[in-house]
């Protein structure tokens, strides 16, 4: 088997095949995060201008001098207006609770789908997938319809006579909170999921076995285990939800504060390209320090087990 | 054949009944797994449950560990009636087939675990991990994760953190299915050394016989869901009670016949497969006529080229098949009437095989004593 492979890479055929698919991710890479996060950063580091596009060259060769035009002004902005700063922070703040709040939900979904019957779990599944079918502005906007003044929920509050005034749900935190939940949830319950449903239940029958209660087994033995699916639920929800833009647009009113709202108005409101570069580089900057450790506690992870 | 056995059990002790199984039966939707078994446990003995694959050793297993509640019966233990008690509040523990080992806890903490659920003082707890990393001598392994350690230091751990609570009852279900062949002997008598120190009683599940024999003081044959035999292992080896057992355990030539003669003393069998009837040293209570088989091992029969002098149990043949196996030659003989039987021989003195060669004709023959008659 070994030599075949061997013989294989020898010769020139598959060489060209082997250089073929390893370079395809980097060439991937290059066009379409490299190219672009240059663009990006190249801009953030410019002046705006009437112009088309809206911007100044950082380079210009004029008198055989090639001269170099860093703009850092982007950037100082950001930390002198506290609306930048409280943009961040209301963006993390959102994005962590909405992943805990996901996590709290998602745990007992994929806990109990994973303890099925394969072939229910398979349609459980499906359902917990299927809305992604459907565009994410679609969806956002029923919500629209679900919690605003005279919807569906207050109608049927209202109806009941547990409440004579409509609740305001529309267009606070609480809307954004159910909008990012409800969006995001299929990405927290997949990956918990497929690490659940990989556990050996003679675990939980040997710590039955020497002593510990239900309750107990699932503290020191299923959670512990679960670890790396918790990580990679929370990352993929955490890192999109910090970039929100839609979700708090459509369902928080002007008091729910995200840097995706941010950019998008310094980018279409104002035509400030270079700003919301810089906006966009500060939040990559941000979000490098999840990924990072996302990417250590899984490389330790792998190279725990077997 | 066997290992360290504990003496033979003198009549009946209180301590006979350390475990009662009553009538127990375990239906899984219609399917009868475990039916109407009964028996008891000894203190202190280790006790085989062997049988094949889908016979319901682990079923019977898991309901003393209880983990499946049985459809019916009842099972004591040191007269504590187990029914509707979950496996937390047992004072049983187990060692589990491929062990089990919680793979995000150091050795240690995997022997720490049921002791923690005790809620001891930590001191306590952990004095209580060094004896047993010593009892399984696997005291430099502590720190070490389970899949940092090889198959037989991984059931080192499973047995330590199985017996770390003092458990009134092992089970080990199992306990050699990970190994291989040649740390398994050597593990057999590891563990067995190992729970005659601490005198815990134990119940095994194993589908191989040779280590049934090994390990255990009394073995009890399961088929289909029922125990067809319990006894030592030189009781079931030698005084197989039917026909299953007899094949089950080693091999063993079976002719099929009628009962001719019936004493106290001695009986005769008819059988087509003999001119002359065979002669049992042993009486049988049966009526004459009634259809019967002859059970006789291969290595009680005996084989010259020459017609033996005795009366009876002798029967010509031509040598089909000779399987050399260094220490002994087990021979394929063809009877006239078609069958085949076994005949195994000690190779005594070198070359001793080559007396006998393929196609020779030959006539085997074995003792009054040799062999049982099975009735079932
Ligand atoms: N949870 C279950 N649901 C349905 N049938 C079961 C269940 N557990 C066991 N059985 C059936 O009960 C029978 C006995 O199973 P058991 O596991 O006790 O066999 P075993 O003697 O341990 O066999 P092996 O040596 O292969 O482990 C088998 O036919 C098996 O298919
Ligand atoms: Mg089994």
């Amino acid at each position: 088997m070994k030599s075949l492979f061997n013989s294989l890479r020898a010769s020139s055929s598959f060489k060209g095949m082997h250089w073929l698919v390893t370079g395809f991710p980097y060439v991937w890479l290059l066009l379409f995060f490299v190219v672009p996060f240059l663009i990006v950063l190249k801009i953030s580091f410019a002046e705006a201008a009437i112009a088309m596009p809206p911007f100044t060259d950082i380079l210009s060769y004029a008198e055989q001098k090639l001269t170099i035009n860093l703009n850092f002004g982007n950037y100082a902005y950001l930390f002198e207006d506290a609306l930048y700063v409280d943009a961040y922070l209301g963006s993390l703040k959102f994005a962590a609770v909405s992943t805990l709040l996901c996590l709290l939900l998602g745990y007992p979904i994929a806990y109990t789908i994973a303890r099925l019957q394969p072939a229910v779990r398979n349609v459980l599944l499906m359902l917990v997938v299927l809305p992604s079918w459907t565009s994410l502005l679609i969806r956002v906007y029923a919500w629209v319809g679900i919690l605003k003044d005279n919807g569906f929920i207050n109608n049927f509050l209202m109806w009941l006579g547990v409440i004579d005034q409509p609740l305001q749900i529309m267009y606070t935190p609480v809307s954004v909170y159910i909008g990012i939940v409800y969006a995001y949830l299929p990405f927290m319950v997949l990956p918990l999921y497929s690490n659940l449903v990989k556990h050996d239940v003679r675990l939980l029958e040997a710590a039955s076995d020497l002593g510990a209660k239900p309750w107990m087994t699932f503290l020191t033995v299923t959670l512990p285990l679960s670890r790396a699916g918790i990580i990679a639920g929370a990352m993929l929800v955490f890192i999109p939800a910090v970039g929100e833009f839609v979700i708090p647009e459509l369902l928080g009113g002007p008091s729910v504060l995200m840097i995706g709202k941010i950019l998008w108005q310094e980018f279409f409101n104002n035509r400030d390209w270079p700003v919301a570069s810089a906006v966009a580089m500060v939040m990559l900057a941000i979000l490098t320090v999840p990924i990072v450790l996302f990417h250590h506690y899984q490389a330790r992870d792998l190279e725990g087990r077997r | 054949m066997t290992a360290a056995k504990a003496a033979a059990p003198s009549p009946v002790l209180p301590t006979d009944n350390y475990v009662t199984i009553n009538n127990i039966s375990k239906t899984f939707d219609g399917f009868r797994a475990v039916h109407d078994v009964s028996f008891s446990i000894r203190k202190g003995e280790i006790f085989a449950l062997l049988g094949a694959s889908g016979c319901g050793k682990s079923t019977l297993l898991r309901m003393l560990a209880g983990f499946e509640a049985p459809t019916a019966g009842t099972i004591l233990l040191d007269g504590l009636d187990l029914n509707g008690l979950p496996p937390y509040r047992r004072p049983i523990n187990m060692m589990f087939q491929s062990y089990a080992l919680f793979p995000h806890m150091t050795v240690e903490q995997n022997i720490a675990y049921g002791l923690k659920q005790d809620k001891l003082p930590k001191h306590e707890i952990n004095d209580r991990v060094q004896e047993m990393l010593k009892l399984v001598r696997m005291e430099t392994y502590a720190k070490r994760k389970p899949h940092q350690l090889s198959g037989g230091q991984q059931q080192r751990v499973a047995l330590a953190r199985s017996l770390s609570k003092g458990p009134k009852l092992l089970l080990l279900d199992e306990p050699m299915g990970a190994l291989d062949k040649k740390l398994r002997t050597q593990m057999q008598l590891e563990v067995v050394r190992i729970i005659e120190r601490l005198g815990v009683t134990c119940v095994m599940v194993t589908h191989d016989q040779e280590e049934a024999m090994t390990m255990a003081h009394r073995i009890a044959i399961m088929e289909a869901g029922q125990i067809s035999q319990i006894g030592t292992p030189a009781e079931i080896y030698e005084q197989p009670n039917c026909r299953y057992t007899a094949s089950f355990i080693g091999s063993v030539n079976l002719f099929e016949g009628t009962l001719d003669e019936d004493q106290i003393d001695h009986c005769t069998i008819k059988t087509a497969d003999l001119d002359v009837p065979i002669y049992v040293g042993h009486g049988v209570t049966g009526m004459t006529g009634m259809p019967c088989a002859f059970a006789v091992r291969p290595e009680k029969v005996s084989m010259s080229k020459t017609r033996p002098e005795q009366m009876h149990n002798h029967v010509a043949g031509i040598i089909q098949d000779i399987a050399y196996l260094g220490s002994e030659s087990v021979y394929h003989v063809r009877l006239q009437s078609g069958k085949m039987v076994q005949v195994e021989l000690v190779n005594a003195v070198r070359w001793g095989s080559e007396r006998f060669a393929a196609d020779d004709a030959v006539w085997i023959y074995w003792e009054d004593e040799s062999g049982v008659v099975l009735t079932a």
